[in-house]
């Protein structure tokens, strides 16, 4: 087989629609580049990117002298500049390592491990401090270390913007298109996927757990990703006051702990656990995983309600034995980012300037002509004030129509998240929050699927949860 | 946009329960009334039961779900009732301030002298999303898959376990028989039925459907779609594998009371609960005749001070 360089399809293939692959788009559609983003799922955050706990971290967690300590204090920076341009909601609540009296020298040995990396306005908050800004805390509870840049956000929500400003940009995405070799000659690459070849000066390896296996595919050599499995247990939204930060314990070796977290939908999550797997599809709960989950929580606060769970769910970190991210050009345009787990999400703005300065020491990038520096949410009808709603509905009645009950969302989201690539109930659920609420599902189940048949032009039986396999109904 | 800003009486649901507050308030000689429903039709929960055993009360007659509703819905007809169909009530304020949203008016807001919830029940999920496992398809509340068979035409699964002894569950587990389904077991944690004996006679015992007392869910399996249940025998400890492709919960209704709920508003004379949202009724008549009840005596409030 020879491949002409005039055959070339792309400048950049990115393998992975998950926040580093979506970060890594968004970056790169700054240039003049062809990029396409290949995802084997059905739509872009079905993998870890979507089930994590959502937490912008300050990054003072990880060791200073690591690779993802540096990119996540960046990564944490450059978010409040994203969430403004893309139209992300973002909640800056801070963090707090909390420890009993004999961990206070733990503390400071974080603290000094956050200012080595750079992590702004650490500071030991002691009793008082406590008593007054988070008095739920328990009582043996002397100390913490206080990050006040840590932020929460809803992970999908930030897939999407990146990728939907990439897509504004001109780069390209194809969902359910698995890629399946890659071979090289000549500095031009060939990715053959379920559907097609493309021939691709660069590839981008930001496949999450089954990153190790693409690098594989391609014949290079890299670390092994052991997944690490995390339970996470979502509150009511009754439940309120527990706590205003996200709440660690004085971490172990392998793990950050369980944490409190008040996500930025106004609800708590309790997690995660971490568990070594084998099985990189295994995102099964379990009722000792909550049990422990639960356990571990009673230890931080005074007061915890009783059965309190609304539902849980499962992610894998894809974690490699150094618990470092591994991120390099192992062969001249092919780029690996191995390992990327937990702080990822937080990372992921920098890991894509991380792509990007590889790529530009090669050959300067030139800055793209047209580009689009925003990007518009859906609008969330139900948070807008009553003459806004009313003009919406003028202007298209379908946001007269309420399709989910519980969070108030209309016919209109609905369909604008169909029209920005939603095919599926989990994708409309993400994008819109239909299904999410109190009754999950049972009364806007049917209206969707109704939605997603018309608008797609499918059959009932050809509608899935998350893709194929998935199917709803015979 | 064509609507009133002040009623006398304004009806939330228009189940059997709200048809008849309007309907009773309008015949004892009440003027200007509001009733509004969600739904393209009148007539609630009925509309998806096409099974008899409604109206013997009432209408003294054993009808289908949807014939009771067709019934009442008539009686409406010869009213002047105004009627909003397709309107979603998403708001009321402790000063009877009524938001509703359709796509012709927009959002509105209507006061009224009376307001009563009709609003029916929704099904109990809880159950459903914290048994451990996988998050596969295929799992379904009983009222979903009832909306979902009667309504779309559409099945849930080929081999189908129901969880909890519910009306609704026993109801289904008939219905999905009927339609070539096999509808494997009934499981109940209690050590009695849920739902009612007449239930169980005729939809479980015709039909040769085993139901477990007793008998605990422990895990849902499969990872794209449902493959199987592990449950226990809560006495025994024993543990079982069944395989299924479907899982439907019926594990319990709750009143739906939310938009009192959201402005911490609790019923009072003026703010009325009515049917299923004040407590769930196994039989439509009762509800029906409770309701009328209430509009009643709305209308002897209401004149009654007009006359003073
Ligand atoms: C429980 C848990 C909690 C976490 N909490 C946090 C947190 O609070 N803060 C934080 O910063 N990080 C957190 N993380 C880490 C973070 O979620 C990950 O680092 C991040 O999501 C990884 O993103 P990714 O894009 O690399 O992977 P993914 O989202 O998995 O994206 C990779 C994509 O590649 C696709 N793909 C794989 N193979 C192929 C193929 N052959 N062809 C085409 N496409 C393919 C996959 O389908 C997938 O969509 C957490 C992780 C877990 C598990
Ligand atoms: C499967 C099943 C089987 C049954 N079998 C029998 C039987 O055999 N015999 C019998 O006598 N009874 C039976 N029943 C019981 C009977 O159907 C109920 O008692 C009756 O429907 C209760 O009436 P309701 O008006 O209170 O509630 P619903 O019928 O639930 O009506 C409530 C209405 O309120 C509307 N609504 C709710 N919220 C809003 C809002 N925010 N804005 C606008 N509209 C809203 C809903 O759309 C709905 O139309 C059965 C019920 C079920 C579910």
């Amino acid at each position: 087989m020879i491949i002409k360089s005039h055959d070339i399809t792309h400048d950049i293939i990115i393998i992975g629609a998950g926040i580093v692959g979506a970060a890594i788009a968004y970056e790169l559609a700054k240039y003049e580049l062809e990029i396409l983003v290949l995802e084997k799922e059905a739509e872009p955050s079905f993998g870890v990117s979507k089930s994590n706990s959502g937490i912008i971290h300050t990054g003072f967690q990880s060791p200073a002298t690591s690779l993802k300590g540096k990119l996540a204090v960046r990564g944490n920076k450059l978010y409040s500049d994203l969430a403004q341009k893309l139209d992300l909601p973002l909640k800056q609540i801070g963090e707090l390592v909390v420890a009993f009296e004999e961990e206070l020298p733990k503390l400071e040995e974080m603290q000094k491990n956050g200012q080595e990396l750079g992590v702004p306005d650490l500071q030991i908050v002691d009793r008082a401090w406590l008593d007054q800004h988070e008095p739920n805390l328990n009582q043996d509870i002397q100390y913490a270390l206080l990050g006040p840049t840590a932020a929460v956000i809803n992970p999908y929500e930030a897939v999407y913007a990146l990728l939907e400003n990439a897509l504004a940009n001109q780069a390209q995405l194809h969902c359910s298109e698995k890629v399946l070799s890659i071979q090289s000659q000549n500095s031009v690459w060939q990715v053959t996927t379920e559907k097609a070849v493309y021939k691709t000066r660069y590839v981008i390896n930001a496949a999450g757990l089954f990153a190790d296996e693409i690098s594989q595919l391609a014949g290079i050599l890299c670390p092994k990703i052991i997944p690490r499995k995390g339970e996470e247990f979502l509150l009511d939204r009754h439940i309120q006051n527990l706590t205003e930060r996200v709440i660690f314990p004085v971490p172990k070796p392998d793990t950050k702990g369980v944490l409190i977290i008040p996500t930025v939908d106004g609800n708590y999550m309790l997690g995660p656990t971490a568990t070594e797997i084998e099985d990189k599809t295994d995102l099964s709960t379990s009722q000792a995983g909550k049990e422990k989950v639960l356990k571990a929580i009673s230890n931080l606060v005074k007061w915890l309600p009783e059965t309190i769970v609304i539902t849980s769910f499962a992610g894998l970190r894809p974690a490699l034995k150094n618990g470092d991210f591994y991120i390099q050009e192992d062969q001249p345009g092919f780029v690996n980012l191995v390992g990327i787990q937990s702080p990822g999400l937080t990372a992921a703005p920098a890991i894509a300037e991380h792509v990007r300065e590889i790529i530009e020491k090669k050959q300067p990038l030139k800055t793209r002509v047209h580009y689009q520096s925003e990007r518009k949410a859906i609008p969330r009808f139900r948070d807008l004030p009553l003459n806004q709603k009313n003009t919406l509905i003028q202007q298209d009645p379908d946001f007269g129509e309420i399709i989910c009950r519980c969070e108030e969302v209309t016919k209109a989201e609905i369909k604008m998240a169909i029209q920005r690539g939603a095919c599926t109930l989990d994708g409309i659920k993400f994008h819109t929050r239909a299904q999410m609420g109190r009754c999950h599902g049972s009364f806007c189940t049917a209206k969707i699927m109704t939605i997603l048949k018309d608008e797609l032009g499918l059959k009932y039986q050809q509608i899935t949860k998350r893709g194929k396999g998935t199917e709803i109904v015979y | 946009m064509s609507i009133k800003k002040e009623y006398n009486l304004i009806v939330i649901g228009g189940g059997p329960a709200g048809m008849a507050v309007a309907y009773s308030a309008f015949q004892a000689g009440v003027k200007d009334i509001l009733l509004i429903e969600r739904h393209h039709k009148l007539g609630g929960i009925l509309n998806q039961c096409i099974h008899v055993g409604f109206g013997l009360h009432y209408f003294k007659k054993e009808l289908t779900g949807t014939e009771y509703a067709a019934r009442y819905r008539k009686l409406l007809s010869n009213t002047d009732i105004e009627i909003k169909l397709s309107t979603f009530v998403t708001n009321v304020s402790p000063q009877k301030e009524v938001t509703f949203i359709n796509r012709s008016d927009g959002v509105c807001v209507a006061r009224a002298q009376r307001l009563v919830l009709a609003t029916g029940c929704r099904e109990r999920t809880r159950e459903m999303l914290t048994v451990p496992g996988f998050r596969p398809a295929g799992i379904f509340t009983a009222g979903l898959a009832q909306e979902m068979v009667n309504i779309y035409g559409l099945m849930p699964g080929k081999k189908i376990v129901v969880v909890g002894s519910g009306d609704i569950g026993l109801i289904m587990a008939r219905r999905l028989t009927l339609e070539g389904s096999q509808v494997l077991a009934v499981l109940e944690i209690q050590p009695q039925l849920s739902g009612l004996i007449r239930n169980k006679v005729q939809c479980l015992d015709d039909f040769n459907i085993p139901l477990y007392l007793e008998h605990e869910l422990l895990e849902i399996l499969g990872k794209n779609r449902v493959e199987g249940i592990r449950y226990r025998d809560v006495k025994g400890q024993k543990e079982v594998y069944m395989k299924c492709d479907a899982v439907l919960f019926s594990v319990g209704l709750i009143p739906e009371r939310d938009l009192l709920i959201d402005q911490e508003m609790t019923p009072s004379n003026e703010v009325r609960l009515a049917g299923n949202a004040n407590y769930v009724h196994e039989l439509v008549d009762h509800a029906t005749k409770e309701s009328e009840k209430i509009g009643q005596e709305i209308a002897q409030e209401l004149l009654g001070a007009k006359n003073v």
